[in-house]
């Protein structure tokens, strides 16, 4: 009979790299589909904001643990086995991508019009309006709920788990069901995660009341 | 590609489903109102002037919101017979999702409440309301009526999370999904179809709340729609 001790504890901490690594190429991953989606989103082109639209519309409303299924089974119909952390990480990077673009289109749309249009008026073509007027301005709006995502996907990687992928709450259930002392082990995953994301909450709500202290100068 | 959908078997399991997307409507409305009256009691709890209260709130809220949903349900259905509370899967489901979505809609009508402007309260309070009064007549309706969007959107996301109960054996939509998928293989038609169905729930939630709120509210539907 084990008991839940030291090892057992840094069993579970030792998953903690799946977790930041999982949490890490979401975000990355995400980031870049959402830029993408958030600078489509705001294009003159009606398809492409069509497009887009239905993309983030489907996926916001789709569960993620039904989506981790979908990418884990798909590819087996075109003869591919995933392993379970690429499924994971495909799963996480749509929908980090569909939640982020919409985080970042409100914060482009957030620039007043003349921002644009004085851009305009000094002869900037429009990528470099973005890149030297609009984007500055917009990732600073867009910082504090930026990093509150980040906090999402670190708890949403725990849906990881439930496809067999051990990260911390896997590793968790593997020691609950060694040691047959699940309180002490999920305690354990809990505190781990409120390590984890306590810190960027913080940091998050700590943005946003700077923003609103020095007032909407956007 | 050398595989043949086949959405036929599923209809042998249209009992089960249909089932599950009930459990799934209950585990939402459960979630939703329990949540929303959990929070709103937390929300107000963290503005009165008592110390201790307030920072049993601050724990609990943090708690919530700073640990997976589904490591919470873990604890509740697997954890707590260690200290002889033993649940059903489905109370212990229904008991995470209250607690997590009273963590964040506390959150969210805090920050409603905070916006409200002290004169407000000082005005109630020259008019001889008592302390339920002003919160009642004067605080709480425009409060909610300010954060009704990121309720709904709460709300929503509620919902949607209610399929990880499949993973403490709760037949759900999901979980219904996951035992006919062991059961005949037909993994992908039978995801499929789920998806759509929360794609489908997913619209008809926000439509509704948001209808809800147009009723509730008289100011932003005299907005929306002029005086009817």
């Amino acid at each position: 009979m084990r008991y839940f001790g030291l090892p057992e504890f840094l069993f579970i901490i030792r998953a903690l790299i799946w977790t930041i690594t999982l949490t890490i190429i979401a975000f990355f991953g995400g980031g870049i589909v959402g830029a993408a989606l958030a600078l489509m989103r705001i294009s003159k082109s009606k398809l492409m904001q069509h497009v887009t639209s239905a993309y983030m519309q489907v996926i916001q409303g789709l569960p993620l643990l039904v989506l981790m299924f979908l990418c884990y089974y798909t590819p087996s119909l075109f003869g591919y086995q995933l392993s379970a952390i690429t499924a994971a990480a495909i799963a996480l990077t749509i929908n980090t991508g569909a939640f982020l673009g919409a985080i970042w289109e409100s914060a482009l749309r957030a620039i007043p019009r003349p921002q644009w249009e004085s851009a305009d008026a000094l002869a900037l073509t429009p990528l470099k309006t973005l890149r030297y007027v609009i984007a500055p301005q917009a990732v600073k709006l867009a910082l504090p709920s930026t990093v509150g995502f980040l906090v999402q996907i670190i708890k949403q990687t725990s849906l990881a788990s439930i496809i067999g992928f051990v990260e911390i709450t896997r590793a968790g259930q593997l020691v609950s069901n060694a040691t047959f002392e699940p309180l002490k082990s999920f305690l354990a995953v809990a505190a781990l995660y409120f390590i984890l994301c306590f810190p960027l909450t913080q940091i998050s709500l700590w943005l946003e009341g700077r923003i609103e202290r020095r007032g909407s100068r956007a | 590609m050398d595989y043949t959908f086949q959405f036929g078997i599923l209809m042998n399991y249209l009992p089960q489903f249909v089932s599950g997307f009930w459990l799934t409507l209950l585990l939402s409305f459960i979630g939703i109102f329990g949540g929303f009256a959990l929070g709103v009691c937390c929300a107000v709890t963290s503005t009165l002037p008592w110390k201790i209260p307030r920072a049993l709130v601050r724990c609990y809220v943090e708690a919530m919101r700073n640990t997976p949903l589904l490591v919470q349900v873990f604890i509740i259905f697997f954890g707590l017979p260690n200290i002889g509370v033993r649940l059903s899967p489905l109370t212990s489901a229904l008991i995470a999702l209250v607690l997590n979505n009273g963590g964040y809609i506390a959150e969210i009508v805090r920050s409603g409440i905070q916006s409200t402007h002290r004169s407000q309260v000082e005005a109630a309070e020259s008019l001889g309301l008592t302390y339920g009064q002003t919160l009642r007549l004067v605080v709480l309706p425009p409060a909610l009526e300010k954060v009704f969007t990121p309720i709904v959107s709460q709300s929503v996301l509620l919902m949607l999370s209610t399929s990880l109960v499949a993973a403490i054996g709760v037949e759900d939509l999901t979980g219904a999904a996951m035992i006919a998928s062991s059961e005949t293989f037909r993994t992908m038609e039978i995801y499929f179809v789920i998806a759509i169905a929360y794609v489908a729930l997913n619209f008809l939630f926000r439509a509704v709340l948001n209808f809800a709120g147009l009723l509730i509210f008289t100011r932003s539907r005299r907005r929306l729609l002029g005086r009817i």
